[in-house]
């Protein structure tokens, strides 16, 4: 790069000689003073011009000469880092290029290189409007996002939260939180739908924005939005950013000697674990309220512990012992629970979409909150595809034959359901779960 | 359950017990009955173990199944873009195997083959480049020991001690030897503009992107193109084939599936750097580009995971302690929540931006604890306490919580996360 910087300046140099040669000749063919003078101001002139060329040059050159300083300075730091090690040094470059690799085609930065920058600067040519934007939205983004954009379950929340910044748990969305449209565009055209990144048009996410703007109160449903007028919309936290400043705000007062004895008079224990986490062998972990309570712990001093308590139950056994209700004798029931027990695992594959038991919220899927022998397509508040709910009228009723069937092959069972699951091929999976089903997931 | 775990189980017990009824601790306890451990001939010592090649690729014995990676359900709306927890409180030394490094995706963990992977550096350069993997391996290349620390690490605990264990409020965590090319070499070979107020766009080639924007000045120090890690290639969940190491900044910069490169005159302010791993205030304003993660140190065991089930006697405190500005040059451990402080001793000199060991050896009297450590950088930075922490930037910033981490030990040794006055 350092050499074709340092190149550039002289051609431009062997350019005005040849014109002030061609002048000075043409000067002597013909004599006349008049011709003289003109031709003196096109020297001066092409002189001019030679002594800009030249500082343009001289420059490139310097600039050049900066950028090679800096390679150097960043080889010769980290060469410094590694001295410290003998025969370990940092990696060699090459004096200019190694001549690895291929040039990229234009169409293969055209493919990746689409990103958007804060302005809408690399927006695509394009346009949509809210109203648009909410057929899209409810088609593509509502299973988790909400018909309002307002969130499901753990599912990002696009709008509100307006002034609750400052609370003590804020709600950040596009429209309360996001500093640039740009991110809301950049984000959607390239990420989503989640599980279907990549497949949404220009116009179609330039509806999508304005659907989410117009859901933050910052368009009217009519607005357009497009390349053209995308720099013009001013978001709420525009300036609600600072750059990081823990060098000046925490870094000066942190690198201090820090205190090694009497640091403190007393210390008591203010508050215990909210949760306690179990760790079961087959994975994952099972978090469980906490009864404890900090009554009765010692508090700390110089000398030690107040009082050494006496022996007490281990808190993770007392609340597993809490956790499980009494158990009868019968075999039966410990084949019955072993059955729910495979049957709660299994149901992870389905946790994703389906909640189940008390104060559940319908997601992806419908709640199955006593789903076993109810009427289908009866769940308040839940979207139900059309083919699901023509199968409801016709007196499809979720009995543990229908749900094993279901979930056996639920687009066999019933055509153009709008779950997304290939189904259960194991039967004992499939009764596991009904069992499980049948228990409200408790 | 075999043979060999019954005896073992039975040998434990006795062994307990035999402890239990010895004297004094710290001495050697007499063997009231013969050990059948040692004197009985044991079926291991008798019959022939497994051959060669039983598994070409070894996993960690049956034993160790429950040193695994683990997540808590609740924490994000769908595995497939969640985090898992490395289980910190079972490892020893520095280094973190990566089939037990945690994992954060965006839009699940994805295959993509060495053959299908493609490398572009395009933007503010004199010639765009794309390379293949075999060309990547063409460049000079170093290795380092890194940490990778997702932002969020320790970030439930702002609001209190939430989470009963080491491994779900440190286990954001891993540290592994990268072997890669300095990000300078391929920015000098597409003749990139390196000048300081340049920014180098990095993503990934997953469904999510996850593009970042590091100013130049970083990409030209430290970041490396890394292609294997602890000598192997990378795994899948970790950006098989090629990842970005950013040595002492937010894993989420560290880009897996790396695709692409793109030197440009501003910060894109993507989604995970503006909705995302930026810091919200008290007053509701928010810090962004905070990319250095401070000084920090947990111990590991005793821990809530970890309880001490030896008694009284010599007990041995181990923890971790790290810094994104640099060595950790020391780490000190208080045993009565911060009152008194010893300076521990370190497992060896502290490599640069990469976790470091420590040990703290005591005769435990069998009295409660209140264990904490607390780490100090090259930069002579002292790891804060949860309050200084909250007095300067209030409960809701969610990110970069390097807190000062309390566990009480009652008396029978049982550990649990706690919040003192």
């Amino acid at each position: 790069m350092s050499k074709s910087l340092s190149q550039i300046g002289l051609p431009a140099l062997g350019l005005s000689a040849l014109a002030l040669a061609i002048a000075v000749t043409y000067a002597n063919r013909n004599h006349g003073e008049s011709r003289i003078e003109s031709l003196e101001t096109r020297i001066s002139q092409v002189q001019a011009q030679e002594s800009s060329a030249n500082e343009q040059a001289q420059a490139q050159a310097s600039r050049a000469a900066e950028l090679e300083q800096k390679i150097a300075d960043v080889q010769a730091a980290a060469m410094e880092r590694m001295a410290s090690a003998d025969l370990t040094t940092p990696a060699p470059t090459s004096d200019g290029a190694f001549g690895i690799g291929r040039t990229a085609l234009a169409e293969e930065i055209a493919a990746w290189d689409v990103d958007v920058l804060p302005g809408g600067r690399g927006l695509p040519e394009g346009s949509g409007d809210a109203l648009i934007g909410e057929e899209v939205f409810v088609k593509k983004c509502a299973s988790c996002h909400g018909d309002f954009a307002e969130g499901v379950d753990n599912w990002p929340v696009l709008a509100g939260g307006f002034d609750t910044l400052a609370d003590e748990d804020p709600v950040k969305t596009v429209g309360s939180y996001w500093p640039h449209l740009s991110t809301a565009w950049d984000y959607i055209s390239r990420s989503m739908p989640f599980g279907e990144a990549g497949t949404l048009t220009a116009d179609e996410t330039y509806a999508i924005v304005a659907y989410i703007l117009y859901s933050n109160d910052l368009v009217d449903d009519d607005f357009v939005l497009s390349n053209e007028n995308f720099a013009e919309v001013d978001m709420y936290n525009m300036n609600g950013f600072v750059i990081d400043d823990r060098p000046e705000l925490e870094y000066e007062k942190w690198r201090t000697e820090p205190c090694m004895k009497n640091c403190k008079d007393e210390v008591e224990i203010t508050m215990r674990s909210v949760f306690l986490v179990n760790t079961p062998a087959e994975g994952g972990s099972e978090s469980v309220m906490n009864h404890s309570s900090v009554e009765g712990l010692p508090t700390f001093s110089s000398e030690g512990p107040s009082f050494i308590p006496a022996a007490t139950t281990k808190p993770a056994e007392e609340t597993v012992a809490k956790a499980e209700p009494a158990t009868q004798n019968a075999e039966e029931t410990n084949d019955n629970a072993a059955l729910i027990a495979a049957g709660k695992k299994a149901f992870k594959k389905c946790k994703a979409c389906h909640k189940i038991g008390e104060g559940a919220k319908n997601a992806s899927g419908p709640i199955l909150t006593d789903i076993v022998g109810s009427p289908a397509g009866q769940v308040d508040g839940f979207k139900y595809s059309k083919a699901l709910k023509e199968a409801a009228e016709d007196g499809l009723v979720w009995d543990a034959a229908a749900l094993d069937a279901f979930l056996t092959k639920p687009k066999e069972f019933i055509k153009k359901t709008k779950m997304s699951f290939g189904g259960l091929k194991k039967e004992n999976d499939r009764l596991a779960i009904i069992e499980y089903l049948k228990t409200n997931g408790e | 359950m075999t043979d060999q775990t019954k005896h073992s189980r039975r040998a434990f017990l006795k062994g307990g017990a035999v402890v239990a009824a010895g004297s004094v601790a710290g001495t050697a306890a007499a063997a009231q009955t013969p050990d059948p451990l040692i004197t009985e001939l044991q079926d291991w010592a008798s019959y022939t173990g497994v051959g060669v090649d039983e598994t070409p690729y070894g996993m960690p014995i049956s034993y160790e199944s429950h040193v695994v990676r683990r997540n808590v359900e609740w924490l994000t709306a769908s595995p497939i873009s969640s985090i898992n927890f490395t289980p910190i409180h079972a490892l020893d030394g520095t280094i973190t195997p990566q089939g037990c490094a945690f994992e954060r995706h965006h839009s699940g963990a994805i295959e993509l083959r060495k053959e299908d992977y493609r490398l572009m550096i395009n933007g503010l350069v004199d010639r765009p480049l794309v390379f293949t993997y075999e060309d990547l391996e063409r460049f000079p290349r170093e290795n380092h020991v890194y940490f990778c620390e997702c932002a969020a690490n320790t970030g439930m605990e702002w609001a209190g001690a939430q989470l009963n264990g080491v491994q779900f409020t440190h286990g954001m965590i891993h540290n592994m030897e990268y072997t890669g090319i300095p990000l300078r070499t391929l920015l000098q070979e597409a003749g990139a503009d390196i000048s300081s107020d340049k920014w180098v766009y990095v993503e990934g080639a997953d469904a999510s992107s996850n593009g970042r924007s590091i100013p130049m000045d970083k990409a030209l120090d430290d970041v490396l193109v890394a292609f294997k890690a602890n000598g192997e290639a990378l795994r899948m969940e970790h950006g098989y084939p090629v990842r970005l190491v950013v040595p002492g900044w937010e894993g989420n910069m560290w880009v897996k599936w790396l695709r692409r490169i793109e030197v440009v005159d501003v910060a894109v302010e993507s989604r995970e750097e503006t909705s995302k791993y930026t810091d919200v205030y008290e007053d509701g304003t928010a810090r962004k580009w905070t990319w250095e993660m401070d000084a920090k140190s947990v111990i590991t065991s005793p821990s809530p995971q970890m309880p001490i089930k030896h008694g009284k006697g010599p007990l041995v405190i181990s923890g971790l302690a790290w810094s994104g500005h640099g060595q950790i040059t020391r780490v000190d451990v208080s045993k009565d929540g911060g009152i008194t402080w010893e300076t521990a001793r370190l497992g060896k000199q502290g490599d640069t931006k990469a976790l470091t060991r420590f040990y703290h050896d005591i005769n435990w009297d069998g009295a409660p604890m209140l264990l904490q450590a607390r780490a100090m950088d090259e930069t002579g930075y002292v790891q804060p306490t949860k309050d200084q922490l909250r007095e300067q930037r209030g409960e809701n910033s969610v990110y970069h919580n390097n807190c000062i981490q309390t566990w009480y030990v009652n008396a029978e040794g049982v550990a649990e996360n706690v919040e003192i006055s």
